[in-house]
């Protein structure tokens, strides 16, 4: 199938970047949309242009390296990520915009390539147990209800790619931060830290320039991995009991 | 046969080489805690003086940088991706052994050392793979109260699963997803010690050079992806922890940016590269589409759990595999492996596989796959139970093939997916280069010539979390060593040798791009030193890598610059440093005239076609130094004083 694509093609940070037309004739609908950019990139090179510098690695789904606007909705069409769009969701002559995540807590590098260390940032604030190696008692000292730990897996699922920011109107992280909040919070070895970790996460969040949570949606409903809206609620239930204990 | 038979031209003979780290103990069950117990300490007082250099941030990486930083080190790690959460530990799927013995079905420390040894073919170190079964209790406890979420029974303690090539279920999980809980683990450990200042974290810096200064290890010379630039950094010690080289092949379950150049260049300083070409291609992986193809998936092992594999008996036959009769299928592997079945191990899976569709029996595109069933699955335990087990595998066959795989049978075929070669290294995980050390895919050490399921993420952590953070104080011991100056001349040569190497690539502007030169060097690999290599083939592939390393420096086309992100020039070098290493690999499997694991000898086979060892004459790990008129091999001979030798069987 033949396609016309549109990309932000932007050399440096300090420059302004700009949509540019390109034009794929041979496009086969099995291919995946990064190999589709594959395809592309081969022939700019062969040219002599520079290829589209964009984020990936696993093409599995589950590192979180790739991610793109696609026709302005994060990963595109289908709800998972853009390694694992195929383009067998386009039609013959579609036009497709491509661009990278839009925050300014997501710097663009290059192209489709943006900064998202503000993540790892969150982390640091308080998104783990502290278990040094080697204190750790028998794995079976502490049975932890299934549901339980069927609930902390299904947030723990998330893979930090960034979509929940890039769909949300308010640039706002907090699908990803709640994420992690509730993946420990629901297991026995986070309580300890539970009310630091939530204050500590959620001020890095803030410190870092995401938007506020207004309860919209758009994060849920871009989240290739399904981390549901319910892990925000959890997040302001924690958060107003740490600072109500006076944890802050 | 013997490996003088012709090859003279390829290789030459050095002095053999031993591990001399491993003590002498009356049983093997006491050899870990002599050795904890002989390595000098370095008091806490003491590791604040010392700096530590980690490459790579997988389980083996995130997991020794964490540990070491909580022990008080001042560690410096460097990953290529933007998060050291993103590694490929993270897309491993099945699951993590661990001889616990929950399920009373006869495991022991014992027989998870027995079977690590009997699935590597007696191609792997008795006195390392018996560590690793030791240690793989703890690695369990430790995850568990770092909050990763396992899977859990009703009752609230741990499930377990089997996996293939074993007979007890001592395979720990998280879904179809094991690898990313346990990576997100380490990954939060890590980053706390980040935040505490013990660790500090480059992302997007690849390993272009080691620093070896007075033959000892002294740091690395990293190139900064997002700018260009290029630094050195200094240590008292250096750990690679970069993972494996499947992407020689260029079609591999590895991730795109997987490469060999951070343990090949440490090759070049003097470290000896292991086993080479013992390659772990997996069974269940989904087959290749077309051409424009950039990496295959595996499908999770644990699929053969409940999943029955098939082809038609008849050739070429290409009816809906709904509509073949039952009595017009066949279930090879059940057929010709009755006691093991589908669960046979991998080596033996993915050949089995490849034999049928070299009888013109295969299915799909090309001819090149088989079936995966669950038809007998969902009938047996219901499609919700076949769903909570496999859903998220189910999903992503389906978004890739564009197929149901609860209506039709699922179609696989073998992948590359795992290299067990790699820097040889001595018990304490140094390599030979004095300050050297290697952890997790990246080294040689646990797996001889075939990898059993559910054993990469069990290594990697064993490691980083308890192995490394034991040994490595031995060798630190005795520094801080004499600090070395950035004027340095091994310094100054280790940076310049990647300035000019980065400034031909962008000088030739050639006319065949990087991904073609990588895609043809795949190709014959894969064709010549893939699941069966044979003495004219292997011939056949040196000459042919000769030949495309000689155009690559000639032809190839690198665009952009140096000094700004630039993923051609990136790949540039991770494909240069993979000719290099593609040769080495077919001249290692030429020069092993027997079958073993993943090495399946043509020549070198039962009547029954199953794979040959000659042990009077192979029993050793191969392990090559690099040398300016070709390579030396030096064996180290393997002992078996546990384990008997016997020719593998599973029927």
């Amino acid at each position: 199938m033949k396609i016309n694509l549109r990309v932000w093609r932007q050399k440096n940070p300090e420059i302004d970047g700009k949509m540019v037309d390109y034009q794929l004739d041979d496009v086969s609908e099995d291919m995946s949309f990064l190999e589709m950019l594959d395809v592309l990139n081969e022939s700019l090179s062969v040219s002599g242009e520079e290829p589209v510098a964009f984020d990936h690695d696993c093409r599995e789904g589950i590192c979180g390296s790739c991610g793109v606007v696609i026709n302005g909705i994060a990963h595109g069409p289908e709800v998972t990520t853009t390694c694992q769009l195929h383009m067998r969701s386009f039609a013959d002559g579609d036009t497709i915009d491509v661009e990278p995540w839009r925050s300014g807590s997501f710097p663009v590098v290059k192209d489709l390539v943006v900064d998202r260390s503000s993540f790892d940032r969150i982390i640091q604030a308080g998104g783990y147990v502290s278990a040094p190696t080697g204190t750790a008692p028998d794995a079976h000292a502490t049975p932890v209800p299934k549901k339980d730990a069927d609930h902390a897996f299904d947030a723990a699922t998330c893979i930090g790619c960034g979509a929940c920011v890039a769909a949300c109107p308010n640039g706002s992280a907090m699908l990803f931060t709640a994420a992690k909040i509730t993946h420990l919070g629901l297991l026995p070895q986070g309580q300890p830290e539970r009310d630091s970790r939530v204050i500590g996460m959620v001020d890095q969040h803030d410190a870092e320039g995401f938007g506020g949570c207004t309860q919209i949606g758009e994060c849920t409903a871009a989240c290739p991995k399904g981390i549901p809206l319910h892990t925000i609620s959890r997040l302001n239930k924690d958060l107003l009991g740490a600072l109500a204990r006076g944890e802050g | 046969m013997t490996q003088s038979s012709g090859l003279d031209e390829f290789f030459t003979e050095g002095a053999p080489v031993a591990d001399t780290k491993a003590p002498v103990v009356d049983h093997i069950s006491e050899m870990w805690d002599k050795r904890r117990f002989e390595a000098k300490l370095v008091n806490p007082a003491n590791r604040r003086k010392l700096s530590v250099i980690i490459v790579g941030t997988g389980l083996a990486g995130a997991s020794a940088a964490a540990t070491l930083g909580e022990a008080g080190y001042h560690v410096t790690s460097f990953c290529y991706q933007d998060s050291p959460r993103r590694a490929h530990s993270i897309a491993a799927q099945g699951g993590i052994n661990a001889a616990k013995n929950y399920r009373n079905d006869g495991d022991s420390i014992y027989r998870l050392f027995y079977d690590t040894v009997k699935g590597g073919d007696y191609r792997s170190r008795e006195s390392n793979v018996y560590r690793l079964a030791q240690t793989s209790v703890e690695i369990i406890d430790q995850c568990v109260a770092q909050g990763v979420p396992f899977a859990r029974e009703y009752g609230g303690l741990l499930d377990n699963r089997s996996f293939g090539g074993v007979q007890v279920s001592r395979t720990f999980y998280a879904r179809g997803q094991t690898g990313q809980q346990l990576l997100i683990g380490a990954y939060q450990a890590l980053e706390r010690q980040i935040a505490a200042g013990a660790v500090k974290m480059h992302t997007r810096h690849e390993m272009l050079e080691v620093v070896v200064v007075d033959g000892k290890a002294r740091g690395v010379v990293v190139r900064d992806l997002k700018t260009g630039e290029i630094s050195t950094h200094l240590a008292d010690a250096v750990v690679l922890a970069s993972g494996g080289y499947g992407n020689v092949f260029y079609l591999s379950t590895n991730a795109m940016g997987c490469n060999v150049t951070a343990t090949w260049r440490a090759h070049k300083k003097g470290a000896y590269f292991a086993n080479p070409c013992y390659t772990q291609i997996h069974p269940t992986c989904i087959p290749v589409s077309g051409d424009y193809q950039s990496k295959l998936t595996l499908m999770s092992e644990s699929l053969r759990n409940d999943g029955r594999i098939w082809v038609p008996k008849a050739h070429e036959d290409d009816r809906d595999p709904r509509e073949i009769p039952e009595d017009e299928r066949d279930y090879y592997l059940e057929r010709i492996y009755p006691a093991f079945g589908n669960l046979v191990p991998r080596d033996i899976a993915s050949r089995a596989a490849k034999n049928v569709c070299d009888e013109r029996r295969g299915v799909g595109p090309g001819g090149l796959g088989v079936y995966l069933d669950f038809a007998d699955a969902i009938e047996r335990m219901g499609r919700a139970t076949v769903e909570a087990k496999y859903g998220n595998l189910f999903d992503m066959y389906a978004r890739i093939t564009g197929e149901n795989p609860y209506e039709t049978p699922m179609r696989i075929y073998p992948a590359v997916h795992y290299t067990m070669g790699g820097l040889w290294v001595d018990y304490d995980l140094q390599s030979s280069i004095p300050g050297l050390f290697v952890t997790g895919e990246a080294n040689f050490s646990d797996h001889g010539a075939n990898r059993l399921g559910a054993s990469a993420l069990m290594q990697g952590l064993a490691d980083g979390y308890f192995v490394l953070p034991n040994t490595i104080n031995d060798y630190l011991a005795a520094g801080p060593f004499t600090k070395v100056d950035e004027s340095d001349p091994a310094v100054l040569e280790a940076r310049q040798q990647v300035e000019e190497r980065i400034a031909k690539f962008l000088s030739i502007k050639g006319t065949r791009t990087v991904d073609s030169f990588h895609k043809e060097l795949g190709h014959v690999m894969w064709d010549y030193c893939g699941m069966e290599r044979s003495e004219e083939g292997l011939r056949k592939a040196i000459s042919r890598i000769r030949e495309l390393k000689k155009e690559f420096w000639e032809d190839v086309l690198v665009t952009g610059e140096g000094m700004e992100l630039n993923q051609s020039l990136e790949r540039a070098g991770r494909v240069a440093d993979f000719l290099e290493l593609g040769e080495l690999m077919c001249i290692d499997a030429l020069h092993r005239q027997e079958s073993c694991g993943g090495h399946f000898r043509a020549e070198s086979q039962t009547e029954e076609g199953e794979a040959l060892r000659h042990d009077d004459e192979f029993a050793y790990v191969a392990a090559w130094e690099h040398g300016d008129s070709g390579p030396v091999l030096h064996k180290e001979d393997l002992v078996y004083n546990y384990v008997e030798l016997k020719q593998r069987s599973y029927k």
